[in-house]
């Protein structure tokens, strides 16, 4: 009985929680616009969150693209359809990989970031002390980096994407020795813009924006202590690699299966 | 200062952004922007389509001529019949031309390849190309050589 | 009483509480306007919630704060923004934001809340920097000053923008001799020629005695005394002579509510 009692209690929990989220996002995007003063803190997280990003995304980007040459080389060869490998490297990017990796990274190297920094400012009643200027911290603070990050990511999973596909090409053609022109010509045949690309694009940013949202609302809503902050701090990297995951599994089942 | 490198650094990041997403536009998924839009729809019936889909591309002598948009399956003739959109310029498909569905490769997908006859009048919108020529059904090949050599 | 013709706080049946622990219980205080008020008790007792309260923070289980006769509780939070603008807190951490200079600190509250230009911020910012005596730092970052420093920061961005009350959450903690004795002055200064209403949340007896108008002292979440400096050191009360004279045993416990010290203790050993 007593059990049932800690599973009720921890449910209404979550969707207390679950609540309180809605309400930070729907209080931070949900303002007057004040584009003088916003326009400059925007700019400033799109280089935080996006522009100090750029280095794990290229890296893994090349590397992805680099290992799914090799491996649909070693697979398609037996079936004398190498020239294919053009055409799996990208699909596979664009479709799949570009995003969610994307994802993934942006959340344990941005998200935990933004929930650290938030978490600290009101540890140290940085966002109290904002409050009692009159400014909002929803808006000054929260606002800026959520919207940063919601541009971001998408930005981030082209790039990966792009280098993504390079990365495989410089493995089939240069390495393997893949007719260049079949390689690319196989790879245009099959990936579809709108259906591929742009499909890909619309998932990197519903990832931007859950991804995001969990990590701003773990860190306004954390305890504030150094403990509190390295609770939330892994709760967003567990929340979004799951939600990354999980929606992920639905947009696919939407977008590309026969639903 | 800076303030200004942060702000170049932003830039140049969008931008970056911008160029990935013309670069998968055009190198990877072959977008190619004039043809998009123009092009008129012939129809053709088949015995048998295999696996072709829509989507499925279109091709003459090898060259990508335009793609399948449309597989149904036909109440009066009982037998499949696909639609396709074929690029405006390519306008020279004479109405005696014949259409196979054709597989890339030995597992490839399959698409349609066309050949023109020798008519002096063309395809226009909405015309069934007669001449056509089933999908290989790697089974019924299989059976057909099975019995030839039993019955041998 | 004098002292309250003209009340610009008045807070009325105050209740508050923490989960299960009550922290105010059916408090009236009132502050007057253009005096310094001292709020003072043992740590732990609820003096840094009071200010928040005050502040529109936290929300009071039940009871009213009247700033000005506007009931903070029942505000929206556009209207609660706008009396904030009235109010300084100088927090108990200085709450310094730790991303931008401290001449950027001073000058925040001034560019949210005003159209100045560059030249008047940049003189105005100096003028408050000199009060505190921190003008020489004002290209640091936060993270390069000293706790007392940053405290300093802090209450000159407190009083950036000339609030009409203004809330020091203990000022005087960590800081030197010498600095105290300026931000005694400073605060008394600030009161007397501009007429803010101060609020001062402290610990520190003999600088709060010399500088408050009017005195409240706080235990178990009721006011166990108020009155002037003069009458407070007349009560004859056992647990308000305890903590003007700092005496560690008295009615006023200096533990957090606990069990039995011995028990405690042997329970260890079971
Ligand atoms: N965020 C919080 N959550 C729960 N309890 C708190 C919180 N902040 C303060 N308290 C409790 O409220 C009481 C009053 O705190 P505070 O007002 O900071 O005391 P002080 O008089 O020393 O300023 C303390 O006993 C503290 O344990
Ligand atoms: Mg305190």
């Amino acid at each position: 009985m007593d059990q049932l009692a800690l599973l009720g209690r921890k449910g209404l929990d979550k969707l207390a929680a679950f609540g309180r989220a809605g309400m930070i996002l729907f209080q931070s995007l949900v303002a007057k616009p004040q584009p003088l003063v916003m326009f400059p803190l925007f700019v400033k997280q799109i280089y935080f969150i996006g522009v100090l990003s750029l280095i794990i995304i290229v890296v893994s980007g090349l590397f992805i693209g680099m290992v799914l040459g090799l491996q649909g080389y070693t697979i398609l060869v037996d079936y004398g359809s190498e020239q294919a490998v053009g055409q799996m490297v990208a699909l596979s990017l664009v479709r799949e990989l570009a995003p969610v990796v994307t994802a993934l990274l942006f959340a344990g190297r941005a998200g935990s970031a933004l929930t650290a920094e938030i978490g600290l400012m009101k540890a140290t009643e940085q966002l109290s002390s904002l409050e009692m200027i009159g400014v909002d911290p929803l808006r000054r603070i929260i606002a800026p980096r959520f919207w940063a990050g919601f541009i971001c990511l998408p930005i981030l999973s082209a790039i990966f994407a792009i280098v993504g596909v390079y990365g495989g090409s410089i493995v089939s053609i240069d390495w393997l020795g893949i007719y260049d022109g079949s390689f690319w010509a196989n790879m245009q045949n099959s990936v579809n813009f709108y259906d591929d690309v742009l499909n890909g694009l619309i998932k990197a940013v519903v990832f931007g924006f859950v991804v995001t949202w969990i990590a701003v609302f773990q860190g306004y809503d954390c305890i504030p202590t150094s403990e509190g902050i390295s609770q939330a701090t892994t709760k967003t990297v567990v929340y979004s690699s799951l939600a990354v995951l999980g929606l992920d599994f639905i947009l696919t089942a939407v977008m590309f299966g026969e639903l | 200062m800076r303030m200004r490198i942060l702000e170049i650094s932003v830039g140049a990041f969008i931008l970056a952004g911008i160029l990935a997403l013309v670069g998968l536009a055009l190198n990877v998924s072959g977008l190619n922007v004039s043809n998009t839009e123009g092009a008129y729809t012939v129809y053709a019936r088949f015995e048998n389509i295999g696996g072709l889909t829509p989507r499925a591309k279109v091709t003459m002598s090898g060259v990508a001529i335009g793609e399948v948009t449309e597989v149904i399956l036909d109440r009066d003739e009982l037998v499949a019949r696909v639609a396709m959109n074929i690029h405006s310029d390519v306008d020279f498909l004479s109405t005696d031309s014949s259409a196979s569905i054709l597989t890339a490769g030995l597992l490839g997908e399959q698409y349609i390849g066309i050949t023109v006859g020798a008519e002096e009048e063309y395809l226009q919108n909405g015309d069934f190309i007669e001449d056509t020529q089933s999908a290989l059904v790697l089974e019924e090949l299989i059976g057909k050589f099975l019995f030839n050599e039993v019955s041998e | 009483m004098t002292q309250f013709d003209d009340v610009v706080i008045d807070i009325q049946k105050l209740s508050f509480s923490r989960g299960d622990r009550p922290i105010y219980n059916e408090v009236d205080i009132k502050i007057p306007r253009g005096k310094i008020t001292a709020i003072m008790g043992p740590s732990g007792t609820g003096k840094t919630t009071l200010l928040k309260l005050i502040g529109g923070q936290l929300k009071p289980d039940s009871g009213s704060i009247l700033v000005d006769s506007k009931n903070i509780p029942a505000l929206s939070r556009s209207d609660l923004f706008g009396v904030r603008e009235r109010m300084g807190m100088l927090f108990q951490s200085g709450a310094l934001f730790t991303d931008i200079s401290v001449f950027e600190n001073v000058a925040f509250p001034i560019r949210v809340h005003t159209d100045l230009l560059e030249d008047m911020i940049r003189d105005v910012v100096l003028m408050k920097l000199h009060a505190v005596g921190l003008r020489g730092a004002h290209d640091l970052m936060p993270s390069e000053l000293s706790g007392g420093m940053a405290r300093r920061v802090a209450l000159a961005r407190a009083i950036a923008l000339d609030p009409d009350i203004v809330m020091y959450d203990e000022p005087f903690t960590g800081q030197d001799p010498i600095a105290m004795g300026v931000l005694v002055n400073l605060i008394r200064r600030l009161n007397h020629s501009l007429g803010h209403t101060s609020i001062i949340v402290s610990h520190d007896i003999q600088e709060t005695l010399g500088i408050a108008d009017y005195i409240y002292i706080i235990a178990d979440s009721k006011v166990i005394a108020s009155g002037t400096p003069e009458e407070l050191s007349r009560v004859e009360s056992e647990q308000v002579k305890q903590f003007i004279q700092g005496l560690p045993d008295g009615p006023v416990p200096f533990h957090f509510p606990a069990n039995d010290y011995e028990d405690d203790l042997l329970k260890g050993n079971r």
